[in-house]
């Protein structure tokens, strides 16, 4: 019985430098979501896209080594409301017969301390490529880790609402993006 | 007659006030549901909205003014039946001018956008977002307006007829003329 005991704890010393060697590759699309929140009229309109792909490799023990790209459905979007997801589709918005998709691709990351990182690249958008930096927060979980990150896009930097829709001061320049990205290691 | 017998100042300002609300809010509503999307209709619906709860609150004030004052008597020359009538119709168009910005709010707060009021000062949501409940509601904030506009029409020309056909001054009874003393 003792024995056993010591084999357990020295398989528990063994396996807990690999349980932190995971490299989290697997994306759980069902645990992962993107949202967005914007301003028109001074109302708060929250919104967000339903399909999208990301592909991840993170190992916390080589931060800097790590990759990201997500490529968003423009198609699945929630505006907030049937008129404007139609809207949306429209050439002053998405023009998403030309652009479907909206992409990040990742360049750079570096850490920021106690489970925080700074990840920088490129979103593109409607033709027009933005490079941005997103923190990002990792959160280890029992079943998948969480990557939750949020940053300010300009809408007019991707000529996102041309024309008409120009002007700021009905419907806000600022779109707060929020991401989690559920994934797994092998 | 120098002197008439009317509303307290108060009670006539915040009639006129809400009257001139309701009248510019009505129309609005007509028009801008059927306009395309574009800024200008994101403009009139808060515009609209904004009014609405301008018009709720000043209701508010109306009705504890109201329920605190004693209006005028109507003169001997009205009939029992329209002393009744009279009584069912400002019942009625005092519940509808609570009933219907409340509507609107809940079918605001249904259809996911929140009022805030003059763009500033954001106000709760009454119920979630549903998008069956907002259609509803729709529906409804639509069929108490037209009802609205009925009784409006009752009540002024119920007005129009005893000033003008019965020759009582009753125009005077929502007027800034000198006061009786009763």
């Amino acid at each position: 019985m003792k024995r056993n005991v010591t084999l357990l704890v020295l398989l528990a010393a063994l396996a807990a430098p690999m349980a932190n060697a995971v490299e989290y590759r697997t994306v759980l699309p069902q645990q992962s979501a993107i949202s967005f929140e914007f301003r028109q009229m001074g109302v708060p309109v929250k919104g967000g896209f339903k399909r999208f792909a990301a592909q991840l490799a993170f190992d916390p023990a080589r931060p800097e080594a790590a990759s990201a790209q997500i490529e968003v459905d423009l198609a699945s979007i929630d505006a907030g409301s049937a008129e404007a997801d139609e809207e949306s589709a429209g050439k002053l918005w998405f023009n998403r017969s030309a652009y479907p998709k909206a992409t990040f691709v990742s360049s750079q990351i570096r850490t920021l301390g106690s489970n925080r990182y700074e990840m920088r690249g490129t979103l593109t958008l409607k033709g027009k490529s933005r490079d941005i930096s997103v923190p990002v927060s990792f959160t280890p979980g029992k079943n998948a880790a969480l990557f939750d990150g949020a940053f300010t896009l300009k809408r007019l930097d991707f000529g996102i609402g041309e024309g008409m829709w120009a002007d700021i001061a009905t419907v806000a320049n600022e779109v707060q993006v929020k991401f989690r990205i559920a994934a797994t290691g092998k | 007659m120098n002197f008439v017998m009317r509303y307290s100042t108060p009670a006539v300002v915040l009639h006129w006030l809400v009257a001139l609300l309701i009248f510019v809010a009505f129309p609005l509503g007509v028009y801008m549901h059927e306009l395309p999307l574009s800024p200008d209709k994101l403009k009139l619906y808060s515009y609209h909205k904004w009014i609405g709860i301008t018009i709720l609150t000043l209701v508010a004030i109306r009705l504890a003014w109201r329920l605190t004052h004693t209006p005028p008597p109507l003169p001997q020359s009205v009939a029992n039946w329209q002393r009744r009538a009279s009584a069912i119709v400002h019942g009625l168009l005092y519940l509808l001018m609570v009933a219907i910005p409340l509507s609107g709010w809940m079918m605001s707060s249904a259809k996911g956008f929140p009022v805030v009021w003059f763009g500033v000062l954001p106000l709760p949501d009454l119920v979630g977002k549903d998008k069956a409940l907002g259609d509803l509601l729709t529906e409804v904030h639509e069929t108490l307006n037209f009802t609205l506009l009925s009784l409006v029409v009752l009540h002024v020309g119920a007005a129009l007829q005893h000033h003008f056909i019965e020759h009582q001054p009753f125009l005077q009874r929502m007027g800034w003329g000198k006061k009786a003393r009763a």
